[in-house]
């Protein structure tokens, strides 16, 4: 990819990720953190990724711990938050 | 299916999750949020096995490998995340939170190996910078998930020449990192990820247990940067968006977060190297505090005009939260004022009280938040503090060189009459004695806080 796109998509995605989150009231803090720790967890797409590509045994082993770890981060982390807002429902009149 | 469908399908997910963070700003959005962007990483995951190029043909090999592993990540996932009761998700998030970052440094270092002297020294710098930040984040949230879990003491720990220590391995992480780009090898590598290993533990050692949530916010944006950098490695566009928009939005948060405790960021990591020893006035002195039963409580509370409750984290061991509505509710029947006093930092994590008393259906406009309540503690006749601690303590108010100092408090030692619920005299999480529980006026009503407010419950119907 052409170093000066990649440069633009990070810029832009900083600022994207300032933006969105810049005005959120303390009692969403958590919720919130637990969501963005559940996106990160899209590293299992990386982790397919390198799996495909293993040649060796050690790669190989190495990827599937990483598919193990970034699964447990996504899908984990996804249900947790729910969880937590589900908390909240209660709070609508 | 081709490059440009793939490429879009990627943007797609990139969509879902900056509408997932941006749902998860607002409270009625929230849930809706979360599952938005859970449909875009399972889009995204979904796809992959559909993807082919001149590099890899359908299946993918090692597809039962594949499947397989995922399917160990949902079994100890899923359980996890449903299970853990509402007082230990930090630790869990805490958790979640170190296996990502675990996995980006292995997704790099199973990329560099496989590379070997084809890769650029771009892509070595990135991966350099991935396996660095992914290791500290990866220990370092297990220590954060020690402390949370009592594991280990939540007290800062510092060691002589702790922060020498500390500077001579960020040193050495640097300088293995700077060998492993010039002289490519698997070795300089794996002593790359020994180190940041052992950085992120002595990183993380000398905060306290009050500032361990902001820890894990930072960790959390750590981890954001390093799935980004690991996109580069890839040349996956969706793996730089979704990593950069949870770095750039976790660095805000933790700014946030630190803000709503009054410290500043550098406080909390370095705060415990700075800090002079703390005045221990009156430690191991047996000083008279004055306890009272429950009936002494209900009296009280019987002719008070406004009482106003702080929950805190005791509330959450307990699970009293049904009682302590219970009991507010028969006050207003009585005609007495009630409002709830809500730390922003109450409890474990932000917001864990607003989510506690929300499973317990507390009206919302009963819920005051710090700024809204503190004025009104003058014509407050009966402060009752259920479980909490530091986020009353006056000494961040008048102790400077107390690890506290400066964070707003919830002041009830302006109300006239003052009601701790505690278990015994132990200091709160940060481990800091306070002077309120020896305050004149201050009543201690020793036990679980929902054995405690049952008895006044029943003691206030009886009167």
């Amino acid at each position: 990819m052409e170093p000066m796109a990649i440069v633009s998509i990070f810029v832009l995605s900083v600022f994207v990720g300032f933006e969105v989150v810049s005005k959120v009231s303390s009692t969403l803090h958590t919720p919130l953190m637990s969501g963005a720790n559940a996106i990160h967890g899209v590293i299992l797409v990386g982790a397919i990724i390198v799996a495909d590509h293993s040649k060796t045994n050690l790669e190989l082993g190495l990827s599937i711990a990483a598919i193990i770890l970034a699964t447990i981060n996504m899908v984990g982390g996804f249900v947790v938050t729910d969880r937590m807002l589900e908390m909240f429902k209660g709070n609508k009149k | 299916m081709s490059r440009t469908v793939y490429d879009l399908i990627g943007l797609a997910a990139g969509i879902a999750f900056i509408l997932a963070l941006k749902g998860l700003s607002h409270p009625k959005t929230a849930r809706r949020g979360n599952l938005i962007g859970a449909f875009g990483a399972g889009l995204a995951t979904l796809v992959v096995f559909f993807y082919s190029n001149e590099n890899s043909s359908l299946p993918l090999n090692n597809l039962g490998w594949i499947l397989g592993a995922i399917a160990v990540g949902l079994v100890i996932g899923v359980p996890a995340a449903r299970k853990v009761q509402m007082t230990q998700m930090p630790q869990l998030v805490a958790l979640f939170n170190g296996v990502g970052g675990g996995a980006a440094a292995l997704v790099a270092i199973v990329e560099y190996l496989n590379l070997g002297d084809k890769a650029s020294t771009a892509v070595v710098v990135f991966t350099v910078f991935t396996v660095i930040v992914g290791c500290v984040s990866f220990s370092g949230s297990i220590i954060t998930f020690m402390k949370l879990q009592e594991l280990m003491t939540t007290r800062p720990v510092v060691f002589p020449a702790g922060r020498f220590v500390i500077a001579a391995t960020l040193a050495s992480v640097l300088g293995v990192g700077g060998w492993v780009v010039n002289s490519l090898g698997t070795t300089p590598l794996l002593i790359l990820a020994g180190l940041s290993l052992l950085f992120g533990i002595l990183f993380v050692l000398p905060v306290g247990g009050a500032d361990v949530p902001i820890v894990i916010s930072l960790l959390n944006a750590f981890t954001g940067l390093t799935v980004a950098a690991s996109g580069y490695v890839l040349d996956s566009t969706l793996l730089i968006i979704a990593g950069t928009l949870v770095g750039a939005s976790g660095t805000i948060l933790t700014r946030l977060m630190a803000e709503a405790m009054g410290r500043s960021l550098f406080g909390t990591l370095f705060g415990a190297f700075t800090a002079k020893p703390q005045d221990v006035a009156a430690a191991g002195e047996e000083r008279p505090v004055r306890s009272g039963s429950p009936d002494d409580v209900a009296i009280l509370l019987n002719y008070a005009r406004r009482v106003v409750i702080v929950p805190g984290f005791g509330l959450a061991v307990a699970q009293a939260q049904h009682t302590v509505r219970e009991l507010a509710d028969l006050m207003i029947s009585k005609g007495i004022d009630v409002a709830y006093g809500i730390h922003p930092v109450a409890g474990r994590m932000p917001g864990h009280m607003n989510v506690l008393l929300a499973e317990a259906n507390v009206p919302y406009d009963q819920l005051q938040e710090m700024d809204e309540v503190n004025p009104t503690f003058g014509q407050t006749d009966v402060a009752i503090v259920i479980g909490a601690n530091d986020v009353v303590n006056p000494a961040a108010q008048t102790s400077p060189g107390c690890p506290i100092y400066g964070m707003p408090i919830l002041e009830v030692n302006h109300a006239s009459n003052i009601i701790f619920l505690k278990r015994s005299m132990r200091p709160g999480f940060a481990g800091i004695e306070n002077e309120l529980l020896y305050d004149p006026k201050t009543m201690l009503l020793f036990g679980d806080a929902k054995a405690s407010l049952t008895k006044v419950v029943s003691a206030l119907k009886a009167l």
